[in-house]
């Protein structure tokens, strides 16, 4: 078993190697036609970027990707800089009408995402012409390795129970250097794919097949990114059942979150797209879905028939209706672990790093002022929105209302929810975008502690302060600190994974939805005591 | 303003100084000599395992203790001038009070065997132990075997530490089977069954004669005194219980029994003197409790008493229903009221069992075979609420109220299975009963007694 959970991660490894070597392969040029096409799809009004990237990109030279994209982010900066010469000379003379010109010859959009379209075209190589070998030696020996490594603890682990044995004296769990690896590997990842996709151009052609299978399509970067997330959650599920093969809560748990990603996030919205429909994720939910609101979104759901506007009305009445209500009767666990694409990346891929995260009174102080931030940005943000949509005003006091947009898509859409979400798992525990940013979170958090039914049990007086409930609470809440005082846990935060109670070495912790009476039980003498002490002094307070 | 000293910063003491800063603005210190910082000691364990760091176990984060105004000081007493009101310590500092709490704890039992004291033998007990089997048992390089002398709590989670690094461990225990004088047999069979299923050697009504030395003043082997075989290891557990951690009042004459002879009040015989906790002796037990009792709940709830005392409101000891907890390996047992084993059964008092036919899961409730009245429940693999049981306790209710209401006192996470209606089949067929299960009542549940 040993030798095949250790061969297993040498396969692993062995497919992870290839995986990012395959970035450094192919060639990359673009034919005259191809190029004349894209030109002509565009519709660019500017005369100089034609003959600009022809000159960068249509050669016999044998260029990798990362020489293709210079040229082409290149093309593409002397393209506009022609223009803006043009602009300061016209600025200059003072001859307004030609300067005033020149700006329809400039060409928006980021670079490197034409660059993407065009290495999509332009890819010569292993990757895009051995496409189904490539995606096995990468994907496909990452899996099976990942399987192999993790199949084995069914048995190596020994019998059903809690499974924790060395996780702090683990260089992968306990920010060693292997954790610290995955965080740049997972920072990187997350700054190639969200600001230089065409860098990773050679993973996307791995799982062009697969997406044109499921809509029709050639993949898309965010093809690449649904597909790998779904893999990786499948893998890191099977490690989640090996676990926690003790505690029906959890298998069922993870269960339904890998459904919800596989079926929900993925499928649904790639077939809707074959269907000639938006692509929808029904479970997104209003303010995590930040751009629901958006006038592009609108747009297209309005000027999509009745199924947009069975979208439009379905989406306001899952944030309006359906969430808090359910909050109400389950907490928001039902969403957060049981539901939700980020949470089920974090309790698959990021539960080997929940006890990661801080339990300090200080921590806890950021998170609420970070969180709600978040909130107010994201409501702020969508007032602009819907007040650009019906009034067509692009501003309000001053402010344009894409320039909000975008802040925001680059600040808490890109770099909070990802680089530092995802990325930040092996150093901050798994849950950082949960706790800390998510605006839908922080909105499900007000219900849960003030009108809900959900609250973590603590039982009587059987807590021994070991401490094992707060060191695994991924949100970083310290449970113990109302377990020990006999006291039930109701706190926003709390997404109900259900760790606390499956590590609790006594029994003390149960998630349940019970009456709202009682459910807030400020306690001081605990169960056990002399009953007339635990009256005095609890009535006292 | 009045100085209130605690000497040691266990559950009891803590417990005390908490409830005491609530009630007063008293100067209060806390001494203690094993760590700066209150610690869990149940949670050592955890430590050795990798499931946490040490400051994990710690329940209060540092800066608590200054913004609660308690002061911590490190310290090892060696002497008390009860009439001075001094404490003397190990390096010749005083320190003054004006009341005195001795709350020391328990320290692992030694039976005067022959080479308990060499390099490599440790009890479990202190944050110094953890340190030394560090040191002693790094991993199964360093130490390829380790015997265990003593089957009690401490010991299984001396096993359970050891193994979690693959050490070979080879478990000493008087007893003809684990811990049966305070288990029924059917429950100490089957952890029995399950320390032998973790790979650890468990040697039934074995004693240990000697402890081996080699050359270096280490532990070499211990003697079996049965068989006279002699295992070789290199670190050697004492885990034989525990007694009153208590020396250094030796001469300071305040009574002592085994432990501090406490009133109801925890005073001592000397005034402004008292003592929690596991170091403190009852002169006459109560209820069915025993004088000593070194459980982590008492502790607290002696914490909370005294405090009251301390503070003005002058308050008995008197402890509810009896309740204890604990985890042998995977398997987690909670108890509620009195379930004593088959040695030490009372005449009047009766088990009903029920034992899951493949997982490792049993109950045994203890009822009064005339009247009915439900004792005491032990559960093994299933959580059980506690306020349910204690008052069911209070209103000194019958087995057939317990079961036909079994639902509401399941504690198990969400989804689990639930044994309820196999649990009460099996004793109507025993007793030609006839009761039916009631769905679980959260209206129930809620209810006072």
């Amino acid at each position: 078993m040993k030798v095949i959970k250790q061969s297993g991660l040498i396969i692993f490894l062995l497919g992870l190697t290839i995986f990012v070597g395959t970035i450094f392969t192919g060639s990359f040029s673009l034919n005259q036609s191809d190029l004349d096409t894209f030109i002509k799809e565009k519709n660019y009004k500017s005369t100089v970027i034609k003959s600009s990237l022809e000159e960068a990109i249509v050669t016999s030279e044998d260029l990798n990707i990362f020489q293709f994209s210079k040229r082409v982010v290149k093309a593409y900066e002397s393209s506009n800089l022609y223009y803006d010469n043009l602009i300061q000379k016209y600025n200059k003379e003072k001859n307004w009408k030609e300067k005033g010109k020149q700006y329809q010859y400039k060409i928006g959009g980021k670079p490197h995402s034409l660059s993407f379209i065009l290495a999509k075209k332009a890819g010569k190589g292993w990757a895009s012409e051995n496409t189904t070998l490539m995606w096995f030696l990468t994907f496909g020996l990452g899996i099976i390795g990942a399987l192999l490594f993790i199949v084995p603890d069914v048995v190596l682990l020994g019998k059903p129970g809690i499974k924790n044995d060395g996780i702090f004296l683990d260089a992968a769990t306990n920010r060693g250097w292997i954790g610290w690896f995955a965080f740049v590997f997972l920072v990187t990842f997350y700054i190639l794919l969200y600001f230089y996709p065409d860098l990773i151009v050679n993973w996307v052609f791995l799982v062009d097949p697969i997406s044109a299978s499921i809509s029709g399509n050639p993949a898309s970067q965010w093809f690449l990114y649904g597909f790998l997330y779904c893999t990786v959650m499948t893998v890191m599920a099977v490690r989640m059942y090996v676990k926690y093969r003790n505690n029906k809560y959890q298998i069922l748990r993870t269960t339904s979150v890998l459904f919800f990603q596989i079926v929900f996030a993925f499928l649904i919205p790639e077939i809707l797209v074959r269907f000639e429909k938006p692509w929808y994720d029904f479970k997104n939910a209003f303010p995590l879905d930040y751009d629901f609101f958006f006038r592009w979104n609108l747009d297209e759901l309005l000027s999509s028939g009745g199924f947009g506007l069975f979208i439009l009305v379905w989406g306001v009445v899952l944030t309006v209706v359906v969430v808090p209500v359910m909050v109400y009767f389950f907490g928001k666990r039902w969403y957060c672990s049981w539901v939700c694409g980020c949470g089920g990346l974090a309790e698959t891929l990021g539960d080997p790093y929940r006890q990661l995260s801080s339990k300090t009174l200080l921590s806890w102080k950021f998170e609420r002022i970070i969180i709600h931030s978040v909130l107010i940005f994201v409501l702020v943000m969508t007032g602009f929105a819907l007040y650009t949509f019906f009034s067509g005003a692009n501003q309000v006091i001053g402010i344009k209302t894409q320039t909000i947009q975008d802040i925001y898509g680059f600040l808490i859409g890109s770099i909070f929810a990802g680089v530092i979400g995802t990325g930040f798992y092996p150093i901050f525990g798994n849950r950082v975008w949960c706790r800390f940013g998510c605006p839908l979170a922080a909105y499900l958090g007000f219900i849960q502690r003030f009108k809900s039914k959900f609250r973590i049990t603590t039982n009587g007086g059987q807590c021994i302060s070991c401490g094992n409930c707060s060191t695994y609470c991924e949100q970083g809440i310290d449970v113990r600190a109302y377990a020990q005082k006999g006291e039930n846990i109701v706190r926003s935060s709390c997404v109900g994974c259900g760790v606390c109670s499956a590590v609790c070495p006594r029994g003390v912790l149960k998630l349940e939805n019970g009456p709202e009476d009682g459910r807030i039980n400020p306690t001081e003498i605990l169960l056990g005591n002399d009953v007339d002490l635990m009256n005095f002094v609890n009535q006292k307070q | 303003m009045e100085h209130i000293v605690i000497i040691g910063n266990g559950i009891s003491g803590v417990t005390a100084a908490r409830h005491i800063r609530k009630n007063s603005n008293k100067k209060i210190t806390i001494v203690s000599a094993e760590s700066k910082y209150f610690f869990s000691r149940t949670a050592l364990m955890y430590v050795y395992m990798g499931h946490m760091k040490f400051e994990h176990t710690q329940p209060y984060e540092n800066w608590f203790w200054e913004k609660n105004n308690i002061l911590l000081k490190q310290g090892f007493v060696s002497n008390i001038h009860p009439h001075k009101k001094k404490l003397e310590f190990r390096n010749g500092e005083i320190l003054s009070f004006d009341k005195l709490i001795i709350a020391t704890g328990s320290k692992p039992n030694k039976f005067g065997w022959p080479g308990q004291d060499l390099d490599g033998v440790m009890g479990m007990y202190h944050k110094q132990d953890l340190e030394k089997l560090e040191k002693y048992a790094p991993d199964n390089k360093a130490c390829n075997s380790a015997v265990i002398v003593g089957g009690g709590l401490i010991g299984i989670e001396l096993a359970e530490m050891l193994r979690s690094r693959k050490i070979p461990v080879t478990f000493l225990v008087r007893e003809d089977s684990f811990w049966n004088g305070v288990l029924p047999a059917q429950e100490s069979e089957m952890i029995n069954n399950h320390i032998k299923e973790h790979h650890i050697d468990l040697r039934l009504n074995t004693n240990l004669k000697e402890i081996k030395s080699d050359e270096n003043g280490r532990v070499k082997s211990v003697i079996i005194e049965e068989t006279g075989e002699e295992i070789f290891c290199n670190v050697v557990g004492l885990t034989a219980g525990v007694t009153p951690n208590i020396d250094f009042l030796k001469e300071s004459k305040i009574e002592l029994g085994r432990g501090v002879k406490v009133n109801r009040f925890l005073e001592t015989n000397i005034k402004d003197i008292y003592a929690i906790g596991d170091c403190a002796e009852q002169h006459k037990a109560i209820g069915q409790r025993r004088n000593i009792e070194a459980v982590w709940y008492t502790g607290r709830m002696m914490g909370e008493t005294l405090a009251q005392t301390i503070c003005g409101n002058k308050t008995e000891y008197k402890p509810g229903h009896w309740f204890n907890s604990a985890k042998f390996l995977d398997i987690e047992y909670q108890t509620y009221g009195w379930v004593f084993s088959e040695i030490g059964k009372k005449e009047n008092e009766t088990y009903f069992q029920w034992q899951h036919p493949k997982e490792q899961k049993c109950i045994t409730i203890s009822f009064d075979k005339n009247t009915n009245q439900f004792l005491g429940i032990n559960t093994f693999g299933i959580r059980m609420r506690h306020d349910i049981f204690n008052k069911w306790l209070t209103e000194n209710q019958t087995i057939d109220h317990v079961l036909e209401h079994l639902a509401d006192a399941n504690f198990d996470p969400e989804f689990y299975k639930l044994y309820e209606s196999e649990i009460v089949e099996k004793f109507n067929k025993e007793n030609n009963t006839s009761i039916q299960t009631k769905k679980k009542s959260w209206k129930r549940i809620f209810s006072k007694a």
